[in-house]
Formats: C-alpha cells, structure tokens, sequence
C-alpha cells in the first residue's frame, strides 16, 4: 500500500501537465465477442490480441498510422555482416505483473513458444531457425534466409515470463485434443499497462492499471470494464443508456444516428481490410455455368466487362451507407506498394461492358453462381446482392448461394467456387502478404487462398524473390511490377476497403486503430 | 410402478441416443471448426494437422461413437472457441439460465390464471376483450422484437432498468444467483417479461377456455342451486377443475422455457447456456454443441418421466391397464 502510494505521488509530482486526469476513471468497454482465451500464442485472432495488448505486450506496436513504434524492443537491425540475423535491443527495468524481471531469456522462450508446433502464431514464425540471448537485453533471431522485413511479423506476438510458465507448466500451447485446459488460457502474468483483476468469460472482465508499468506518462483510464454484448441492437442500446462509455463495434446502419445523438460521437477511420471477388482461371469450363465447353472468366474481355459493369460507388453510398472506401486495387492503403495509381477504377460502361462480352464470345451473356459469406464482413451478403443485380444489367445472370463463413471458407481453400466474395487483411502491412496468399500459383505454402486457382509463373518467381531480397528500394520496385500485372490482368476483383466506426460518449476519444486493436492507453478525456 | 418406470428410464436412454445422432448428422452441414478456430493465414498444411489432431477427418460414424463413449464417462472435451472444459461451461452458465426461466414461467403461471379466470368470467367487459386482444401480441410478435422493444422504451428512454447482463451476482459455491443484490434483481426484469410472454398469453387462453368449459357444467348449475357464494363457485369448485391441464402445460412448457431461452438471452446479453449455445453455433464449436444438445434432451425427457409418473398416480385408469404406462 506505501509503495503504490509512493509510487502515486512520484507519478502527480513529476506531471503537471496530466493533473486533471490523475483521478480515477473507469472505462466501460462493448465489443461483440470475447477474447477467446488468454494464452497468448493459442489463437491468432483479432478480438483476442486486442485484449491481450493491455496485459501482455510485444517486441513492437503499430501506432494509429500503421508504423512500427518501439515497445519491449526498444531498436532492431539487422546484423552487421549476417544479412540472415536480426538483432532485438531490449527495453531495461521492465518487470512482469508478478514483480519478475524482464530479461531476453524471456524473448528466446516466448519467440520459441509462439513458433511450437501447438501454437497458432507459428505462421509468422516459418523463416525462423534459431533465436538466441547474447546478453540480457539483446536478442538475435537466425532466420533462414534474409528476411528484411520480419519485425512487421512481430506485432502481435506476446512475451511471457519464463519462469511464470515452467513453473505453471504452460511452457507448451493448449492442445484442444487434450482434456485439461492450461493455466495460461485463465491467468495471466504480462508486462503490459493493465493486470487483470477479473475474469468471467462472455460476461465481464476488469482490468487494473498497472502501477509500476515502464512507460513514462501512466494511461488516462485507471480501470477497464471489458462487456461482450453480441447482440448490435442491445449494444447500441448499452451506449444511448450510459451503461457502457465506448462501443467498438458499431453496424453501419446505425451511424448516423450515432452521430446525430447528443452526447455521444463517432470516430470513424479506415480499416487494414480489402473487400474484393476472385473468379476461377483456366480452360477448364465452370461447374455453375450454362456455357459447357468454355471458362468465360478466363477471357481477359470478360473480367474487364464485369469491373465496367460493378458500380462501386454505388455499393458505397447504397449498402455500406457511405461506411466504406472504395477501391481499384486488392490492397488497403497502408500496406506498403499501395499507390493513388493502382487505387483508381473506372467509371461504369455498361455499353462497352457488353460490346467486351460481345468480343468473348458471349453475346447473350451466361450464368454462374456466387458464394458469399454472410457473417464475416461488414454487409457482406448486401454487396453481393447489390453486384448480382449489377451484372445482370450486361447479361451475366448470377445466382447467389450465401452461407456462414465456416461454410464459405472451405469452399475457397478447396477451389469449389467458381465465383466468391472475400476480404483480406494485411497484418504485415507488405504487398508480399497478399501475393503469397492470393497471387501466387496455389502450391506448397503458397496461394492457400487463390481459390480461382489463378497462375502466372513469372508473377511466382518474382513473388518468391520478395521473401529474401535486402535491396528494400530493388524489393519495392518488384513489388510495383508484380501490382502492375496483378492488376492489368485482373487476377482479383476489388470492391471497397472497409471503414471502422467506434461510437463513445463525448467526454472521451478513442482513434480508431487499423487493424481494428485500439489500446485504452490511447484514449484522451475532453474538460 | 416400478417396472413402469424402469422402461421409461430405458426409453429415455434410446431418445437421448438418438437425439446425439442427428446432432452429430446435422454437424456435418453446419462448417468447418477449423476455419473458426485459425487465423486466416495459418497454412493449409497446419490446417490439416490441426484437424487429424481433434479426429475431424473419421467418419460420423467414428466420431459419434467417441462421444459416446467419453460422455458415458461424463467426458464433454473442451470447447475449441474457450478452450474450457464443456461440463464446467455449461455448469458455469446453467444459473443465469435456470433463475431466468424459473422466474419467467412464474410470471406466466401467476399473470396467465389471473387474466384467464377475468376474461373467463367477465367474457362481455371491454377490460377482458382489451386482454385477448393484447394476448394476440404477445403470441403473433417475435421475441427479439419484444425484447428490443423493451430495452428501448425501459433503458433507453426511462432509463429505469439496465439494457443488458444479469447484474451482479453473488457466488454461493456451487451456484450463483443474481436474486440477492438490487442490480441482480434489476436486470431480471424485462428478460424475464420478454420470455415469459409467449406462455403468459397460452396459459391465459388454456384458463379462459377451460373456466367457460367448466362453467357450463352440471355441477356448476347445481352448485348454484344449492346457494354457494359466487366466489365458492368460481375459485373452489370452477378453477380447482380447470388447473389439471393448465399444470402439465405449464410443466412441459418449462422444458421449452429453458431449450429455448436461447433468443431472449442473446437479445438481452443473458450469460446462460442458451447464448453459451448460439455463439457455439456460429464458431461450429462442436463439443459445446453436442453437450448442450444433450442436456436439452435430458431436461426433457426427465420432465416428461415426472409428468407421466404424475400421471400415473393420479389417473388410477392408467393402472388397471396392467401398468403400460398407456
């Protein structure tokens, strides 16, 4: 109790600026889901990461922008001499919830962990060989080949104490097959800003401003109530009674009557997520189609019909309600190698768009179905309905099989679609992050969503060199040469990158974050 | 009676059995687990390993008869979305769950005799056809919209009662209750109306059906023959006839309370297992859903035992039967 007092009146004596908000404030938080546990390699997973932010913490953050801000690493380089060898500098003086010190064993056991075979970051972790402590605050990670651009893959990777784990024998990630739950999935012990003090799954946890946190300034919120709410209508109604102060996850039809509302605000901002329909290449003729011996989409004439014919502005101001930003590209505009260029669409022709199927061979048009997820993105079945009507005004007559995502996502991962909506993110903020998963020849690790089994062997070779190119001027310039192709020849489809709203009552201000993760430090309180 | 019951217990076994089967049939078409449980980037190949690991890849069949044989071991596995263990889940949940509809079919017991004795007896008044009219609402109108209806007029604009949660709650061990603190209390109100209405309004008509039924009876005429008070009649003679099928109903309808407090407790963020049930459907969390489709078959077939032992016992027609139970 005297060394939180002390350590209270050290943090009002050395800030004046901050004295108004020294006292107490508690922040009610909704959401519509829960973090799903609390091991912080187990699941690589929006909602769950964002929680844990506040009571662990990573080697490095994006801030609001988007760029790398020092956190438990306080600089990184690669090594002088080994272009496969990065080289993390450690914050000092940093110690864990439960009093332990924060070392660089601790970095070598947590990297390792997250790259177990249980752990479902491992993904981020692939080029890793080898992660070693050269002294207690520099850590160097062997990678197997150079890879300049591995910090971007640290965002979300969080640092546990060593000693914490062995000793709660959390050392291994849960294995769902097994039939004990781990320590780790209900407690916690992390160097970030808050502790957690209470936890009942789905309902209510409470997180505690950590006292002896390193950062200099404290975080304006002292108390976190974190309320799933699933409901919208429900967690809408939570904020307009006062019973919650910010809700993250606000539906696009209730914006503007957010705005409108007194005492409450909505901050909206562009989310890291690309909205966009993939079709299937090849000879080979569709399953869905009325067209028996030919693969229509395979005709360059007839991609470039289908983007004439889609008025995304359209989709823009009708179905998301202006909550979107349209797009010519698959890339959302932080991500490195997004240019105004590549951004740009054109202007709906509904007359060329005909003349082009014409051309192909399809003068009356054909048939094909579209699947589309209905539960995972923002108005996600609306978009669809909205470009079957689109396209059938140039004879494409589209049949719509909607279905939850943990049915649609198969489908895409098995190339059994012919024709289907997705989003991708980019939590690397690098193009390389689409080309691998979505350009790329589907083969190996590679193209594990090129579902229209789209394949280009010179795109591959250039993609596969961005992996191990240090050149990072010669890396961007392939990467513009690859967009180049991608997009001249169609490859995907972009429609729009979502837009993120937080409402909040006006007193305070949240940015909205775009990864969708916006920590409570970042929150401001209005006089 | 014995043997009655035995075969009762025996039959109840083959419907639970049963109801597991179609359950894991109809998993099939509800998605890939997986899909929910990775990021979007974890490669195909983790994919797949991840998916030999849980047996996602053995027949119906095959998996349905592991369930078997872990549930008879009381083994539910745990819940690929929380990574808990599935009994300690559902026990955790059962609570909220269980005060919710307790209070609910109370509301509806109570408010449902109340109105359906009324309209019985004053079948002409404007107040009693002012009541089936209302009555129309509460069976024709879906629950969410009620509920939503509610948490706008009630939180929203009065701000009296809290929008959503059950309060708090104060852990007695093995149960938690929001009965003792003013939140707790608070929060029960409108859920508990919103569930409760649907089977306010069907008692409410079973009475007034039944009271005019009644009323229309030779003992009633001779009852009124022999001078008994009007209140005699109605309340001693009239509603004591009436309340044999209005209690089986209500009993069999407290099964469905519970199965099917799934929309009222979505609407209203209740944490009882029918939202535990509705989130696990959308994440495919397959133990979650097996577990509570099995306790819901259980509630059930344990309130139909003690309907037809009740039965049993007070229709003595039964028994002379040989004791079939039919």
């Amino acid at each position: 109790m005297t060394k939180r007092f002390i350590s209270l009146s050290a943090m009002l004596l050395s800030t004046t600026l901050i004295v108004s908000q020294a006292s107490a404030e508690t922040i009610r938080w909704a959401r519509g889901s829960d973090a799903l546990t609390l091991d912080p390699h187990s699941q690589n997973q929006g909602v769950t990461h964002n929680f844990a932010h506040h009571i662990y913490e990573t080697l490095m953050d994006r801030d609001v922008e988007g760029t790398l801000t020092p956190r438990l690493a306080t600089e990184w380089a690669i090594k002088e001499g080994s272009p496969d060898t990065w080289v993390f500098k450690l914050r000092e003086g940093v110690t864990f919830h439960d009093g332990a010190a924060f070392t660089a064993e601790d970095v070598v056991f947590s990297l390792d962990r997250a790259r177990s075979e249980k752990s479902n970051m491992r993904q981020l972790h692939v080029e890793v060989a080898e992660v070693t402590a050269v002294d207690d605050y520099t850590v160097e990670v062997r990678m197997v080949a150079p890879s300049p651009l591995y910090p971007n893959n640290l965002t979300n990777t969080f640092i546990m104490d060593k000693d914490w784990s062995e000793a709660n024998d959390v050392t291994e990630v849960q294995d769902y097959a097994a039939g004990e739950d781990n320590f780790a999935v209900r407690n916690t012990n992390g160097t970030g800003p808050y502790i957690l003090t209470e936890r009942q799954v789905d309902v209510r946890s409470v997180l505690t401003i950590n006292e002896d946190h390193w950062a200099e300034t404290p975080p304006a919120v002292t108390e976190i109530i974190y309320l799933p709410i699933a409901d919208a209508a429900t967690r809408v109604a939570a904020l307009l009674s006062g019973e919650v102060d910010i809700v993250q996850d606000v539906p696009v039809q209730d914006v503007d009557r957010l705005t409108g509302t007194d005492g409450i605000k909505v901050e909206t901002g562009p989310e890291n997520r690309v909205i966009y329909f993939g079709y299937r290449f090849g000879e080979e003729p569709l399953t869905s189609s009325n067209i028996t011996d030919s693969n229509p989409f395979n005709s360059p004439l007839v991609r470039e019909a289908m983007e004439l014919a889609i008025d995304r502005d359209a989709i823009q101001t009708v179905v998301m309600r202006g909550q979107s930003i349209p797009t010519g590209v698959a890339n959302p505009p932080f991500v490195d190698g997004w240019t105004e260029e590549l951004d740009a669409y054109p202007a709906v022709d509904l007359d060329r768009a005909r003349e082009l199927l014409t051309e192909a061979g399809y003068p009356d048009g054909f048939s094909v179905t579209l699947d589309t997820p209905n539960n995972r993105y923002v108005n996600d079945e609306a978009i669809s309905q909205a470009v079957v009507g689109m396209l059938g005004r140039i004879g494409i007559n589209v049949t719509l099989a909607s279905r939850p995502v943990a049915q649609h996502s198969p489908l895409v991962t098995a190339n059994e679609t012919d024709f289907y909506l997705l989003g991708w993110g980019v939590p690397t903020f690098d193009s390389a992050y689409v080309f691998n998963d979505l350009v790329h020849t589907k083969e190996g690790s590679y193209g594990a969503y090129n579902g229209g089994l789209y394949s280009n062997p010179e795109l591959d070779e250039m993609i596969k060199s961005l992996g191990s190119e240090t050149d990072l001027e010669a890396r961007a310039a392939v990467v513009a040469d690859i967009w180049e192709v991608v997009k001249e020849d169609r490859v995907l489809l972009p429609i729009h990158n979502q837009v993120l709203a937080y409402a909040m009552n006006d007193r305070i201000t949240l940015p909205v974050h775009p990864e969708n993760q916006p920590m409570l430090t970042t929150v401001t309180f209005a006089d | 009676m014995l043997a009655f019951i035995i075969r009762r217990l025996a039959q109840s076994v083959i419907v639970m059995l049963f109801v597991a089967l179609i359950a894991f049939i109809v998993f099939r078409y509800v998605g890939d687990p997986i899909t929910s449980m990775v990021g979007v980037d974890t490669r195909l190949e983790d994919q797949e390993i991840m998916r030999e690991r849980l047996g996602l890849n053995d027949s119906v069949v095959v998996q349905f008869l592991r369930f078997i044989g872990n549930a008879m071991q009381g083994e539910f596995g745990i819940s690929y979305r929380l990574q808990q263990p599935v009994t300690e889940l559902i026990l955790s949940r059962l609570p909220a769950t269980i005060e919710l509809a307790v209070v609910s079919a109370s509301i509806a017991l109570i408010f449902g005799v109340v109105f359906g004795v009324y309209t019985a007896l004053r079948p002409k008044s404007w107040s009693a056809a002012g009541i089936m009219a209302l009555s129309l609402v509460g069976v024709s109108l879906p629950t969410f919209l009620i509920g939503i209806g509610l948490i706008y007029l009630f939180a929203v604009e009065l701000g009296w009662l809290p929008s959503f949660g059950r309060g708090e709650v104060v852990d007695l061990g093995w149960w938690n209750t929001g009965f003792l603190t003013e939140t707790g209390l608070k929060s029960l109100i409108l859920p508990a109306i919103t569930l409760s209405l649907f089977q306010l309004t069907l008692i409410m008509r079973l009475v007034r059906a039944e009271m005019l039924e009644v009323l229309r009876t030779e003992y009633i005429r001779f009852a009124k023959a022999r001078g008994l008070t009007q209140r005699a009649i109605n309340f001693g003679h009239a509603l004591k006839n009436t309340m044999v099928p209005v209690i089986t109903i209500t009993g069999l309808q407290l099964g469905s309370v519970i199965a099917f407090a799934i929309v009222t407790e979505t609407v209203f963020q209740w944490p009882g297992v029918g939202s535990l049930f509705i989130v696990s459907v959308q994440v495919v969390d397959v133990p979650v859903m097996a577990a509570y489709l099995l306790f819901i078959a259980l509630v059930f077939v344990l309130i139909n035992l003690v309907v037809d032992i009740l039965y049993f016992i007070v229709d003595p027609r039964l028994r002379v039967d040989g004791g079939s139970g039919h």
